[in-house]
């Protein structure tokens, strides 16, 4: 099992969930995220005051996935993540352990 | 035993200090209230009464002539007139509760707005009880030509019946209608301040800076630039000398200001500098990013401001009439001049146009056109907006730069730079060549032939560094008694935490 961390822009959730729900993805966790990438930030400019907004808004997206569907789930992220320009974000795949569904007890790929 | 009761004594000193001068101050207006027996000596209202036959114009005269027996009426109160200035005197006071309450709540960070807020609404209230106590009187009775007299103090004689010039002969209203019209300037003068040195300032020192600085600084410019004994008091030439030797130091000399570019904004921008110099800068100034919470209420508070304005330039005429048109039409130009000027500049040299920098044009307008707006033509209404919004644009950042004060708010950069521009521009555009009003002659009821420009602008920038100096002087010693005796700032671990929580124990917004 992996786990799939994306982040994404905040505009692409839609097509994101779209398509992992439909290379059979069960469940997605999103959390609003600031951080900065190679994207620059922006400067805003309050009368006299100009700041640099290094932190920009991004949407972390989580979901944990069998093995068989990872190179499926990749795939449907990546395709509609993308625009093509600087600040897409970045897909980072870690190993999950062990996976618990808290109402049954059922483990691992079950519990998925 | 460090008890909770006495870890706070010096909060609970304060409070209660201030409380019993409170208490001493309402004992005393009571007490004079009672003894009020009989009717005021030499004021405004008196010169006016007992000037009337004079002044009346023929049909008036006629009329009486009719009458089988003149037995000298009452001047009467001109109604409209007293309705025009009251509904004025009601959209000043909405200009700061909540017109700059708002507009200055939205430029602090969420966890210091109500502490903008309060000092705002508490501001103004401590003011109003001052100008019935003592503050009316020292500015507009007669005194000396730097501070009026005592005989309005404790609201002695302002009762229904006290009637009060207009700047026509033998046109008059309730002497309560100028009374409640001034004292909402006096409110909102002493709010103006309070930008310059939001979110670090402690809130007793507020209140007794106030208190010092309205005394000693805004009723004396006030009586320098606006008392006169009335129009009626200007019976024929050889009487003028004597009448301006009864006059305000600054009106004797021919300063124009028609609702307060000095007595107002320059008077307040200058004790916020002195302010922002004495507190220091905000933990963080320069190295954090310190942003406006939300510049909608800013928006909001503007446009509220932008309304309430015209009570305070059009019912400065005192009257409902020509004048009165002219200074509303003018606020009404003025402002918008200075919105498009200030939003185009930076436009051009900062690459985008900013809602703030929109709004703080509207609000730079609106300051320059004050002391000119009843004195000036539409086209110069139009040139001293444009040229105020560009001259406050760089107020607020080139200029800025150079006091290195950590002035909060922009109240110099806005109100000074705006008002100062206004003040001197009044003697350009108040010529007649130039569409203006030239200078009223109260003897013949016109204007004076001849205008001399560059000898105004001298007569106006004398009447702006006399307030830069009563000002400037005033404040810092008001502003050191407050720091040295109950403290002027916070500490840093409250300033960090905000003021909402850290003096005033609540939160404006629970997400």
């Amino acid at each position: 099992m992996k786990l799939i961390t994306a982040i994404i822009r905040p505009f692409k959730l839609d097509d994101v969930r779209g398509a992992l729900t439909e290379v059979g993805v069960s469940g997605i966790t999103v959390t609003e995220v600031k951080g900065f990438g190679r994207q620059k930030g922006h400067t805003e400019l309050y009368r006299g005051a100009e700041y640099v907004v290094d932190f920009l808004p991004k949407l972390k997206v989580e979901c944990a996935v069998t093995d068989a569907m990872l190179e499926a789930a990749l795939e449907a992220v990546q395709t509609n993540a993308g625009t093509g320009k600087v600040g897409d974000g970045k897909i980072f795949v870690t190993a999950i352990e062990q996976v618990v569904r808290i109402r049954t007890g059922e483990l691992d790929a079950d519990a998925l | 035993m460090k008890t909770r009761f006495f870890s706070g004594w010096k909060t609970r000193m304060q409070a209660m200090c201030l409380a019993a001068l409170c208490g001493l101050m309402m004992a005393g207006f009571a007490t004079a209230a009672f003894a009020q027996d009989t009717p005021p000596a030499a004021t405004t209202t008196a010169d006016a009464a007992s000037t009337v036959p004079e002044a009346a114009d023929d049909a008036t005269a006629a009329e009486q002539e009719a009458v089988a027996e003149p037995a000298a009426p009452a001047p009467a109160i001109s109604k409209p007139d007293t309705v025009w200035v009251l509904v004025s005197a009601a959209l000043v006071i909405f200009m700061t509760l909540p017109g700059l309450a708002l507009f200055y709540g939205g430029l602090v960070r969420s966890k210091n707005v109500l502490s903008i807020l309060i000092q705002n609404l508490v501001v103004f209230s401590l003011v109003a009880v001052l100008w019935a106590l003592y503050g009316y009187s020292l500015a507009f009775t007669e005194g000396t030509p730097f501070i009026g007299g005592f005989d309005r103090v404790f609201a002695h004689g302002l009762d229904a019946a006290a009637i009060g010039a207009t700047f026509t002969k033998g046109v008059y209203i309730p002497e309560l209608a100028f009374f409640v019209f001034q004292g909402a300037f006096a409110c909102i003068t002493c709010a103006l301040i309070i930008g310059a040195f939001a979110e670090r300032v402690k809130f007793a020192g507020v209140l007794l800076f106030t208190t010092l600085w309205f005394t000693f600084a805004y009723l004396p410019m006030a009586h320098m630039v606006w008392f006169f004994p009335g129009p009626d008091a200007f019976t024929d030439t050889a009487a003028v000398d004597g009448v301006l030797a009864r006059s305000g130091f600054l009106f004797k000399k021919g300063a124009l200001d028609f609702a307060g570019g000095t007595v107002v904004h320059i008077n307040a921008a200058i004790a916020g500098l002195v302010g922002a110099y004495v507190i220091g800068k905000r933990t963080g100034y320069g190295r954090e990013a310190i942003k406006p919470h939300n510049l909608t209420q800013t928006m909001v508070g503007a446009s509220i401001l932008w309304v309430g304005w015209f009570g305070f330039n059009a019912g400065s005429a005192l009257e409902a009439g020509g004048v009165a048109a002219i200074a509303f039409v003018n606020t009404f130009l003025a402002t918008a001049a200075a919105v498009v000027t200030w939003t185009f500049v930076e436009w051009t040299f900062k690459r985008k146009p900013s809602l703030l920098g929109a709004a703080s044009g509207a609000v730079a307008g609106l300051v320059a056109i004050t002391p000119a707006a009843g004195f000036v033509g539409l086209n110069g209404a139009l040139a001293i907006g444009a040229i105020a919004g560009v001259l406050s644009l760089w107020g607020v950042s080139g200029l800025k730069k150079l006091l290195g004060a950590d002035d909060s708010l922009d109240v110099f950069g806005v109100h000074g730079v705006g008002g100062i521009t206004g003040a001197l521009l009044t003697g350009v555009f108040a010529a007649p060549s130039l569409g203006g009003s030239g200078i009223w002659d109260y003897v013949t009821e016109t204007a004076l032939p001849d205008y001399d420009i560059a000898g105004q602008v001298w007569i106006q920038a004398q009447g702006v560094l006399t307030t830069i100096v009563v000002s400037g002087v005033v404040a810092l010693v008001a502003f050191l008694i407050v720091k040295y005796t109950i403290g002027l700032r916070v500490s840093e671990e409250s300033e960090r935490e905000g003021l909402d929580i850290t003096s005033h124990g609540e939160t404006a917004y629970e997400v």
